[in-house]
Formats: C-alpha cells, sequence, structure tokens
C-alpha cells in the first residue's frame, strides 16, 4: 500500500513539475493573465469608477463582490459546523482527556500585564486593517482575523472565562449573522434603489456628500465591516470550543 | 525579486514542509507548520502580492498555528505512525 502511495505521488508530482514549464514568468506583462482586456481594465479604470487605490480590495469587494459574499457565508457555515460537531451541553461523557495534565496555576503576572499591553494595540491594529483595506492592503478577512486573535490571547493569557465575557457564546452568534446581513443588506438596498445585486454606485443618494463614484468606495468599506464581524466571531468561536472541549467551561 | 533570498526561502519552504510531515510530536509538527506558513507568507510579499502575504500572515501563520496546537492538547500529544 505504501508502495502505491508513493507511485500515486510520484506521477503528481512529475506532472505538476512538467507543467510547470507551461507557466508564464514571474512579472511577464505578456502572459494571457496580463495582456486580456479585463486586466487592463481593471488596471487603469479602477480608481477612476471606484475611486479605491487598492485594486485588490476593488475587485474582491465590488467587482466580484458576489463571491466575496459567499466567501463569507462559507466561513460562517465552516464555524456553524464545527459549533455543531465540537459544542456540548451539560457534563457529557468525557471523550478523550489529556495526557499530560495541564497545571492550573495562576496566570503570570508577566504574561497578564503583557497582553494587557498588548490587546489594545491588536485591536486598534485591526481595526486600522479593516477601515483601511479599501487603501492598502488589508481588509476584512485579515482584520477580522487579527480582531479574533486578539481574543484568542486574552483567552490564552488569562482564561476563557475572561474572554467570554467580552464575546459570549450568543453575542458571537448574533455578531456572525449581522456580519452576513450587512454585506447583503448592501446587495438588497441597491436593489431598492432599481439596480442590481451590489450594484453600490446607485447608493450615493443615502450616503452624505458622496457621487455614484465614492458611493462605491464607502461601501466597499461597508462589506468589509460586514465581513470583519462574521470572521472575528467565527475565529473566536472555533477557539473557544476546540480549546474547551465544546463545553465553553475552561480553556487550554 | 532577489534571487538569493528567494533561493533561501524556497530551501527553507521545503525543509519546514518535510520536519513538519516526519515529526512525530504533533505539537511541535504544528509549530513548524506555522514556521511554514511565515516563510509562504515572506514569499508572497516578495513576489509584492501584499495582500495574499497579509492573509498568510493573519490566518496561516497566525490562527490556524493556535487552532492546530489547541487540538494536539485536546488530543494525544505524539502522532502513532
Amino acid at each position: 500500500m505504501k508502495i502505491l502511495g508513493l507511485i500515486a505521488v510520484i506521477l503528481t508530482g512529475g506532472l505538476l513539475l512538467s507543467a510547470v514549464h507551461d507557466f508564464p514568468d514571474w512579472g511577464d506583462t505578456t502572459s494571457p493573465a496580463s495582456s486580456y482586456r479585463l486586466s487592463q481594465y481593471y488596471i487603469t479604470e479602477t480608481i477612476h469608477v471606484t475611486a479605491v487605490p487598492n485594486m485588490v480590495t476593488a475587485v474582491l469587494a465590488d467587482f466580484r463582490g458576489y463571491d466575496t459574499m459567499f466567501e463569507t457565508v462559507v466561513i460562517f457555515t465552516a464555524g456553524i459546523a464545527i459549533i455543531g460537531v465540537l459544542r456540548r451541553y451539560g457534563p457529557g461523557p468525557k471523550l478523550a482527556a489529556p495526557k499530560e495534565t495541564i497545571t492550573k496555576e495562576k496566570p503570570d503576572l508577566i504574561i497578564t500585564t503583557t497582553c494587557r499591553l498588548l490587546i489594545p494595540i491588536i485591536q486598534i491594529f485591526a481595526l486600522y486593517v479593516i477601515a483601511h483595506g479599501h487603501h492598502s492592503p488589508g481588509g476584512g478577512f485579515q482584520g477580522g482575523v487579527i480582531f479574533g486573535a486578539s481574543f484568542i490571547l486574552l483567552a490564552l493569557a488569562k482564561d476563557l472565562q475572561t474572554a467570554q465575557k467580552w464575546v459570549p457564546e450568543k453575542r458571537v452568534l448574533k455578531l456572525a449573522v449581522i456580519g452576513i446581513f450587512i454585506y447583503a443588506g448592501f446587495g438588497l438596498v441597491a436593489m431598492l434603489f432599481g439596480s442590481n445585486f451590489l450594484d453600490y454606485s446607485v447608493l450615493h443618494p443615502i450616503m452624505p456628500a458622496t457621487d455614484s463614484i465614492m458611493a462605491r468606495s464607502h461601501s466597499m468599506l461597508g462589506v468589509e465591516i460586514g465581513v470583519a464581524f462574521t470572521v472575528t466571531a467565527i475565529m473566536f468561536s472555533i477557539y473557544s470550543n476546540l480549546a474547551s472541549h465544546g463545553d465553553l467551561k475552561e480553556g487550554l | 525579486m532577489i534571487w538569493a533570498f528567494d533561493l533561501i526561502l524556497l530551501v527553507f519552504l521545503v525543509i519546514t514542509a518535510i520536519i513538519s510531515l516526519r515529526t512525530k510530536d504533533l505539537l511541535s509538527a504544528s509549530m513548524i507548520f506555522g514556521v511554514y506558513s511565515f516563510l509562504m507568507c515572506l514569499l508572497w510579499a516578495e513576489m509584492e502580492a501584499v495582500d495574499v502575504a497579509f492573509t498568510e500572515a493573519a490566518v496561516g501563520a497566525g490562527v490556524s498555528a493556535v487552532f492546530l496546537i489547541a487540538t494536539v492538547l485536546r488530543t494525544s500529544r505524539r502522532s502513532s505512525d
């Protein structure tokens, strides 16, 4: 069986390596991906039609906004599935007790102090990544993960209960749903204004002091905030369920 | 692209990938997997795909390493094969 696996791996690896020759060189301007007129349109027109300098975010949140909306739904579904598999209520059967007993001591003073200083900075950086995602690298996914990681750090440094005070389970689920509602809401409001789903340019009447170009920029910020809500909530809920064996009482 | 930097990154990428597959201790395997993700992030940043590098740093090297370590600590620590 091992030899069969080795043969399969060598065959697949050989095929992949032989296909590497067909790839265009890095930064090749004559490659099909770079010379196709759609790429030209994104590169030259993004700043004019959306007023967003970071064209990665523009493609992600505007031109292909439908894609990103369901990416958020995928993360939400993954989180719900993990809660469905791991979460248990009441004193269930002890599944697999940790082999090495983790010593329960008072949290170390140095660690708690460092985290108390570090967590606000991490959270402000996460908010910056979300809010500045359409001007510099970043966006809802990255910012949401960093924001969720700050709560995970709190749970690791003190205990799960302390982190749960800020994000209890019910609030986590509400935040995750609200995030998707924010994203889909932008699309639905665009439909109410008589345009296509997620066509942000018609939203300028309800946004103060904007024209149809700035409306796309602001709506991108809005949907990134929605993505960040969902990602933050799901990241923390995955951690808390994994670390506490599903009862959300004692973390690592 | 600086070829020397590229070479170092790719060599270490292969080394960390093999080590994280071959290690019996799952805790160190998941830590080395975090190192692999971080090297991957450097590689993305070096190819000027900064958005992807950012995601790789936050998701790959940060949160998924934490998830793996949490799972390892809740199950058995050593791999049987």
